[in-house]
Formats: C-alpha cells, sequence, structure tokens
C-alpha cells in the first residue's frame, strides 16, 4: 500500500466532480459549431481521471479513459468533428467511468465485461484498431558489474536556459560510483564577452561503476538536448552512446484566449459530520434558552431587569445563530435540476419526442436533507411529464402544437418555503378517464361526482394508470402516489392543476429545513403534545349539539357543510384525566393530506418553535407520534403524527391508569 | 536550507498527492490549480522549484513554462513537467519551452522526490 | 457517576485479567436481587418525571430528557408482572447500552458492584415464570442471598415479547 492511498477518496470524489462536469459540457455542445474551449475543457476531464487511476492501480480506469482521452483529444484538435452519435458514445462513456469508479469507491473489481462494447465502438470511431499504449522501454537490467566508463559532458552554451545545473547533474553522476572529474574551462571567453548565465565549462569524469550504462545516461536524461555526451566504457568495446536526436518541435502555441471568468468562490470542505453536529448543538442552545426564557416569566420585572433584557438579547442571538447554522446546511437545487437534462434527453430520444427542459432558479438553496430526498420523485414527476404529459411530434403539430414540448422546472422561495413547479404544455390530464379509472377500480363511488381539482388529485392515488401501454419509463400509475408520500414524509405538500391539451402544472411546497418545527402546544388531561402548526386549519369551540354520534364510527362535527371526523386524543392516547364530554372540548381542526379531522384536546398552551429530537433512536415507533421535543420545563413532550391518527381506533379496552 | 516547491495541477487529488509527497519528503509546498494561478501566487512568493501539469484551463502548463522563462526570476529555476507515459510530442513541447525536467503520471512517490532532489536538492546553497 | 464504571472495568481487566472474569451491578426489586453485566451500565441515576408514550405497554413507563437524548425508561417489576412500581424520589433508575439502544429501566435500590467468574454462575432451574425465564442469563450466590443475572438484551425484546405473551400490542394496526 502506497503512502498516497489516503488520496483515494479526493480522487474518487474528483472524479465525480469531473463526470458531473463532462456531462454537462457534452449536453450542451452545439455538434456544428462546437467550442473547442468546450471540448478542451472535456478533455481535460477525462486526462485527470486517467491520470490519477494509475496512481490507484485501476487499471480498468485507466485502459477505457485512455481511449476516451484519445477520442476527445482528436476532437480538440479537429481532427474528428464532434457529431451527435459521438456525443452519445461520449455520454454512455460518462455513465461507464462512472459505474467503474463506484466500484473504485466500494472497494470491488467491476465486470470484465464493463463498458468493453463501447470501448470497441470508440476506437473504431476513432480508427484505431485495439492498439496498447506502446509499453515504457523495459531495460532488461544486465548484471551489475564494475566497469569503467569515460565520460565526456560538453553542455552548450544555453544549458542553464533550462534551469539544469551542471554542478547537481555531476553530483548525481558522481554518486554513482567512485569519480574523478576534471573540468575544462578553455572555452571560456574574456570578461568583456562573458554572459553570466551560459556554461563554458566542460567535464571529463572518469567514473568506476557497477551501475548499468543505463542508469550513467539516466543522470544526463533532461539534458540530452543540450549537450554533447560521450559515455565509453574501457575493456568490453561497448560502442559510444550517441545522444538521442529528438527534433524539436517549432509549432507556434498561440495562448487561448480564455473568456471563462476564474470564478472560484472561496470555498472549504466540511465533514457533513461536523454540520450535523453543529446543528445538534444549536437545537439545544434554542431549548436551553427557551428554558431560561421560561424562567424569567416568573420574575418580577422591577427587580430582574438587568436578567430579564439579558435573556431577551439572548434569545435574539440565538434565533440569528440558529438561521446562520440552517443556512450552513442549505444548499442550491442546482445539485438535482442538473440531473434532469439528461433524463429529459433520454427518455424523449426513447419515445421518440423532441422536448426543451428549462429550469429556473437553480439557485435556489434548500437544506441539505431535503436534496436528498426530493431526487427520487422529481426525477419521477419529470419522466411522467415526457411520458405521457408531452404529446409526439406529430400529434402536437396536429393540435396546431410546436412540435417541440417544452418542461419548465423552476425553484423559488416562497412564503419561508420552497416552491418547486412542474409545468409542461402537453395534453393535460385527461379527466374523464382518470375518473372512469378510479371508479373501475373502485378507489370512488360508482356514483361520485368530483370537482375538478378533485379529478385531478385522482393521480395521486395508488394504482392508478391511464397509460394505453404501461411504458417501463415511468412504469405504473403506482408512481405518482409514491411521489406524493415521499413529498409529504418531507413535511411538504403537492397538487397538481391542469387543462385539457395545454398542459399541466405539478406544485411540490416544502419547508426549508426539517429540524426545527413550528408547533402548537395542547393539553390534553394532564399531558402534553404538540401539533405542527403546518397541519392546521383552524381551532373550533363547538358546542355539544354541533357534534352529532354516528354509529360504529367516530362522532363529526359540521363545519361550513362539512363533516368531519373528531378524534378524542385522550381515548385514543389513552390519557387519564381528560375531558371526555362533548362540548367541553375544544377542537382542532388538522388536514393531512386530504384527511380533515378534529383533535378534540383540553386546551391550546400557546406557539412555540420546537426542535425536533428523534424517539426513535432508543424507542420502537410509536404510532400517531412523529418524534419529540424537549420543552421549556426541560420534560419531554411528543410531537403528533397526523398522518397516522386518521386511522388510530380509540382503544376498546381498559384504559391504563397512568402512573404518577 | 529548506526549499520551496510550488505544484500547479487542475487535478485536485494530483496537487494533493504532489504536495504530500514533497512534504513528507522535507519540502515546503504551495499549489496553484492552472497557470495563471500559478502566476498570481508567485507574486510575492519565492520558489526554489516549480512542478506543473501541462493540460490546464486558463493557462496550459506550456505557457507557463515560457511565461517564467520569461521572467528574471524564473529564467533559471527547475520547472518539472507532469507528463503522461506515450506522450513524446507534449515532452518535446515542453523541453521546448524551457523545462528542466519530466515526470511521468502516474508517479510513484520515489521516483518523485528523487527527481524533485536530482534538480532541486535540500541543503544545497541556492 | 460513569467514571467509577469505567475505572472499575478497567481495574477488573487488570486485576482478574480478561477471560472468565464477570462483573455484574446488583439491585434489588422487591425482596428480589438482580444484576446485569457492569459492561452495559452507562449511568445511574434518581427517578424523574416520564413522558408517557401512547399505547405503549404498561411495563414502558414513557421517556426522559437525558441530557438531550431521550430515552425510554422501563418498569422492571412490572416487566416481571409484579405491578407497577410507586416510583418515587427514592427510586433508581439504570441507564443501561443495549444494541446500539440507550434504554432506563426502574428499580427499587442498587446494591452492590459484583465481581466473579463464569465457573460460579449457575444456569437457572426451569421452574420460574415464563416471562423471567427468557431474560435470565443465570443465577449467583452472593453471600447467603441469590441473585439473577439478566440478559439485558432479552429483556425488552418486542418481537419476543409479543412471542410470549398474548400481549394486546396495541400498537395499533392501521
Amino acid at each position: 500500500m502506497s503512502i498516497l492511498d489516503q488520496f483515494k477518496q479526493t480522487y474518487i470524489t474528483e472524479c465525480f466532480e469531473l463526470l458531473a462536469d463532462m456531462e454537462s459540457l457534452l449536453l450542451n455542445l452545439d455538434c456544428d459549431a462546437a467550442d473547442n474551449e468546450q471540448l478542451n475543457a472535456i478533455f481535460r476531464a477525462a486526462h485527470s481521471i486517467k491520470g490519477g487511476s494509475g496512481s490507484f492501480g485501476l487499471d480498468y480506469i485507466t485502459d477505457f479513459t485512455h481511449i476516451l482521452e484519445t477520442l476527445l483529444d482528436a476532437m480538440r484538435e479537429g481532427k474528428l468533428r464532434p457529431t451527435r452519435e459521438a456525443v452519445d458514445m461520449l455520454l454512455k462513456s460518462v455513465d461507464v467511468v462512472s459505474q467503474m469508479v463506484t466500484a473504485a469507491k466500494d472497494g470491488i473489481t467491476p465486470p470484465q465485461t464493463l463498458g468493453k462494447e463501447l470501448r470497441k465502438q470508440l476506437e473504431q470511431f476513432v480508427g484505431q484498431s485495439t492498439a496498447e499504449i506502446s509499453p515504457h522501454q523495459e531495460e532488461s537490467q544486465p548484471q551489475e558489474v564494475m566497469a569503467t566508463y569515460d565520460i565526456n559532458f560538453i553542455p552548450h552554451e544555453n544549458l542553464p536556459s533550462t534551469g539544469n545545473e551542471p554542478l547537481l547533474i555531476l553530483s548525481e553522476l558522481a554518486g554513482l560510483g567512485e569519480s574523478k572529474i576534471t573540468a575544462d574551462i578553455s572555452r571560456i571567453p574574456t570578461f568583456a564577452e562573458l554572459n553570466p548565465t551560459a556554461c563554458y565549462i566542460t567535464w571529463q569524469i572518469e567514473l568506476k561503476t557497477a551501475k548499468t550504462l543505463h542508469a550513467i545516461e539516466e543522470v544526463f536524461e533532461f539534458v540530452s538536448d543540450y549537450c554533447d555526451l560521450k559515455i565509453s566504457q574501457r575493456q568490453n568495446i561497448q560502442e559510444n552512446i550517441a545522444t538521442p536526436n529528438n527534433p524539436q518541435l517549432a509549432e507556434e502555441i498561440s495562448p487561448k484566449e480564455s473568456n471563462r471568468n476564474n470564478a472560484i468562490a472561496t470555498s472549504i470542505r466540511v465533514d457533513l459530520e461536523k454540520v450535523d453536529k453543529l446543528v445538534n448543538m444549536v437545537g439545544e442552545l434554542v431549548i436551553t434558552e427557551a428554558m431560561l426564557k421560561a424562567q424569567t416569566r416568573h420574575l418580577a420585572d422591577e427587580q430582574f431587569q438587568g436578567l430579564i433584557r439579558g435573556i431577551d438579547e439572548l434569545s435574539q442571538h440565538t434565533r440569528e445563530l440558529q438561521e446562520a447554522v440552517m443556512s450552513v446546511r442549505m444548499q442550491p437545487v442546482k445539485s438535482i435540476f442538473s440531473r434532469m437534462p439528461r433524463i429529459v434527453r433520454d427518455v424523449s430520444a426513447q419515445l421518440g419526442k423532441d422536448i426543451r427542459l428549462v429550469t429556473l432558479g437553480e439557485n435556489t438553496e434548500v437544506d441539505k436533507n431535503v436534496i436528498e430526498q426530493l431526487g427520487d420523485p422529481l426525477t419521477h414527476m419529470i419522466r411522467n411529464s415526457v411520458d405521457h404529459g408531452i404529446e409526439t411530434p406529430q400529434q402536437r403539430s396536429i393540435a396546431g402544437k410546436n412540435p417541440q414540448g417544452v418542461i419548465y422546472l423552476s425553484a423559488q422561495h416562497r412564503g419561508g418555503r420552497i416552491v418547486i413547479e412542474i409545468r409542461d404544455d402537453g395534453a393535460g390530464i385527461n379527466r374523464s378517464k382518470v375518473v372512469a379509472k378510479a371508479k373501475e377500480k373502485g378507489l370512488i363511488a360508482k356514483d361520485a361526482i368530483l370537482s375538478e381539482e378533485e379529478s385531478d388529485q385522482l393521480i395521486f392515488a395508488a394504482g392508478l394508470s391511464t397509460a394505453e401501454t404501461i411504458s417501463n419509463i415511468s412504469g405504473r400509475g403506482v408512481g405518482m402516489d409514491v411521489v406524493k408520500r415521499n413529498i409529504e414524509a418531507l413535511g411538504g405538500t403537492i397538487t397538481v392543476k391542469s387543462e385539457l391539451g395545454k398542459g399541466s402544472l405539478f406544485t411540490v411546497s416544502l419547508p426549508l429545513t426539517l429540524a426545527i418545527l413550528d408547533g402548537m402546544i395542547v393539553r390534553v388531561g394532564s399531558e402534553n403534545y404538540i401539533i405542527p402548526i403546518t397541519a392546521i386549519i383552524e381551532t373550533l369551540r363547538p358546542q355539544a349539539q354541533d357534534f352529532h354520534r354516528v354509529e360504529g364510527h367516530n362522532d363529526v362535527i359540521e363545519v361550513r357543510g362539512e363533516f368531519i371526523p373528531v378524534i378524542y386524543l385522550g381515548d385514543v392516547f389513552r390519557v387519564a384525566n381528560c375531558e371526555h364530554q362533548a362540548g367541553k372540548t375544544l377542537v382542532v381542526l388538522v388536514e393531512s393530506g386530504h384527511n380533515k379531522m378534529g383533535l378534540a384536546v383540553d386546551e391550546l398552551i400557546g406557539q412555540q418553535q420546537v426542535v425536533i429530537k428523534s424517539l426513535e433512536a432508543n424507542s420502537d415507533p410509536v404510532k400517531g407520534i412523529s418524534g419529540a421535543t424537549i420543552l421549556g420545563d426541560g420534560r419531554v413532550s411528543l410531537i403528533l403524527e397526523i398522518g397516522d391518527l386518521a386511522f388510530m381506533q380509540p382503544g376498546k379496552t381498559n384504559f391504563i391508569v397512568k402512573a404518577a | 536550507m529548506g526549499k520551496k516547491i510550488l505544484a500547479v495541477d487542475d487535478s485536485r487529488t494530483m496537487r494533493e498527492m504532489v504536495a504530500f509527497t514533497l512534504k513528507d519528503a522535507g519540502y515546503e509546498v504551495i499549489e496553484a490549480e492552472d497557470g495563471k494561478n500559478a502566476l498570481t501566487v508567485l507574486n510575492g512568493v519565492k520558489v526554489d522549484a516549480i512542478i506543473t501539469d501541462l493540460n490546464m484551463p486558463n493557462m496550459n502548463g506550456f505557457d507557463l513554462i515560457r511565461a517564467l522563462r520569461g521572467n528574471a526570476t524564473y529564467k533559471f529555476t527547475p520547472i518539472l513537467m507532469l507528463t503522461t507515459e506515450g506522450d513524446g510530442s507534449k515532452k518535446e513541447e515542453g523541453k521546448a519551452a524551457g523545462a528542466t525536467g519530466w515526470i511521468v503520471k502516474p508517479f510513484n512517490p520515489e521516483k518523485l522526490v528523487e527527481v524533485v532532489k536530482k534538480v532541486c536538492p535540500l541543503g544545497a546553497a541556492a | 457517576m460513569s467514571d467509577i464504571f469505567d475505572q472499575t472495568r478497567e481495574s477488573k481487566e487488570e486485576i482478574l485479567g480478561k477471560g472468565s472474569a464477570r462483573q455484574f451491578l446488583t439491585f434489588t426489586i422487591g425482596q428480589e436481587e438482580y444484576g446485569v453485566d457492569i459492561m452495559t451500565v452507562r449511568e445511574i441515576k434518581g427517578w424523574s418525571e416520564t413522558t408517557r408514550l401512547p399505547n405503549t405497554p404498561d411495563f414502558m413507563r414513557g421517556v426522559i430528557n437525558l441530557r438531550g437524548l431521550i430515552i425510554p425508561i422501563f418498569d422492571l417489576r412490572a416487566r416481571f408482572h409484579l405491578g407497577l412500581t410507586e416510583a418515587d424520589a427514592k427510586n433508581v433508575v439504570i441507564i443501561l447500552a443495549v444494541d446500539n439502544r440507550t434504554i432506563g429501566i426502574l428499580v427499587d435500590t442498587v446494591s452492590d458492584i459484583l465481581d466473579t467468574n463464569e465457573e460460579q454462575i449457575k444456569a437457572a432451574p426451569a421452574s420460574q415464570t415464563h416471562a423471567k425465564d427468557q431474560c435470565v442469563d443465570g443465577l449467583i450466590s452472593n453471600h447467603d442471598r441469590m441473585v439473577v443475572l439478566l440478559c439485558v438484551n432479552k429483556l425488552f425484546d418486542t418481537e419476543l415479547l409479543k412471542k410470549l405473551e398474548n400481549f394486546s400490542g396495541d400498537k395499533t394496526q392501521a
């Protein structure tokens, strides 16, 4: 294991970055008017990947990227044109290399077949047969035998201009064995003519060494063009080795004017673990600060003026710190948006459609966690748009539309959340078809009458797919309901608006961060629970007569014409000492997805921003509870999982008296 | 006497490996990511040798070498190129530009130190 | 408090050498004495109010805030079907590391640290009640008392519990 193995991870990370660059550049390459700078950049990326692979013994990467480099080199020199076919091959190559790098990352060797076919194609394109890289001249090492050499070292006057130093060369030579060095100063001109930077001295060296001739020649390796060298071995008549004559290239290389702004923002790389730790610590700080604040509420103003003011300031600073730290975890959505052009290109090509993707707001920032979880749902929706949304060019022409379809993908901050929109100018959702299918599958009643919005929302139902042929692109309709669930798991919402023939608009709204929650603290019996504010529609204080008993089901109350089931938290959670009587409880109207329900509680304590703590680290998951937090009094308070509550039956068995 | 080396390469991995290897051998190392950056870095900092890649954005290795050779301070400073195996023409071009010597990529850490010591030994008078 | 355990662990290894040596923290529940492997003990603290988790078995007393970490507390007496502990400030909670979780068990008092070795541990007779059976590692006599050594991993394994008792789970099905 070489000392350089510690850099393997850096290399792998760098490879992924370079591959992403390559892909992006290839996608943006205009085949007819290829930008040479871009071709150069693509070449350099492949070159760097290849260069590093050798250091870590990743031969499979070296071999594959070699042909890639050859092809790209030919392109940047203008010897080969970057046709669409070539670009496709190169894109596929990027995928192959990516797989290889992943294998390297996991420490496994990929199968021999990886990239084999593609490599042949690349070689064909370049017009090369499977030629190997000319191997390094591996001289067979002759036996080390003591011999004496006479070496005549006559540097050209301009040898120093290469930065080489005769003294160092002679020292190295002397280090090979026993030497006798004689300097010849006959070339030195008069003082007036002397050029202090030129080398006038020449040397004769007698060297007794067991090293090979090759070793001696190596000493002069760098200056072979700048000196006359004669090495002859005494005894065993050996041919004098003349210096290899390398033709010098007098090619004019015009400095390329690069317009690229060296806009490399100063940044540092930080371990995600460190950031998470920081976020946690700040979270704890927020809790402690809340505790302190709670304590000051009981203090007399006049007496403790200073303290109260101090804690108020502390609150302010803590909030600022919290925002700042949260922003550290924020990253631009660019990282997921950048995947999309490729997907659109590949899928539309597969389906014979012509589609353009426009992205907006790539620099909008979101918490890193959210970004990671957003990738899959977004990908699915884009694929869906390409597959089911946008029509074929023929269909579009017939409809009087531009044969090229457009998909807009945008992200923006709106009202403390991040809103992502996917809009296409395709066929829109065929409502009647969707409703018919839903009725057929029994998802809704046969005689149900739905509004336009409700019909559209049906596409999020499980088991629905109205595609004539279930393509293996976005698969069955089961996709959209999974997307919805994923988005909701992040605390977000997704809605759709569509117009037949014109297109569809999907709107995803997500919270900016995951770890902090705006909660409403409610009291049920002697327990406090927290309801996420985002789930709350309103709070009601219904009278006893507003409650209707429904046999075998929950009580319901009527709110503006809607009948909403009431869930007695006290019953569901089996809390002792809670209020059961209808009319004496408060009802908090909440919503999860499309389930509306009223939660019967005893009292509203207040609104508070809380830090979400995981229960699951140490306990088994509990239905109805999504997490916990620590309130100002240091006690643990549970955060409700509204989605679960809709399905929880109040316990019919005996109550458990809560231990004191 | 300590010697300072400038390592120029657009590949972060390569830069870090070169820097690590040479620091381990007793040299001081500073880094730059392309020719242009290198010239900026050298403004105000004197180095005893330079190791540079050839393929870089903004200003490649050849242009860097030529620029350095045209500068009074660096006219005779040892400049080593990082070349790829089998790339004879690039090596020639580099030599024509004024490079002192070369190291082949992928480099063997011991060989790198050996070559650097060849043209810029530690402890020798500047 | 935890330093004592670290020190004890270290000195135990030094003095007795690794291998068959075992060390247990012993505690009482009513008249009975129990022990847990000291390697699993993280901390000992007094009883404090827990926040009950809904629809959990009664031996699951709830969770507490331990310096920012949310930890479940189990009532060992209730676990052994001997009734719910009427906990007050005199009761003790032993914080244990089990698999990669941290949990707490509510007991009456903590007795001692018992140094022994494998040979001294006797297998438990099969006449004990079913529930206890599954989590008993063995028995050992300490002076004239019998100490029941518990296997912490098995104590609150919910899968196991479901198998043993026809306990209504109460993790309400959707």
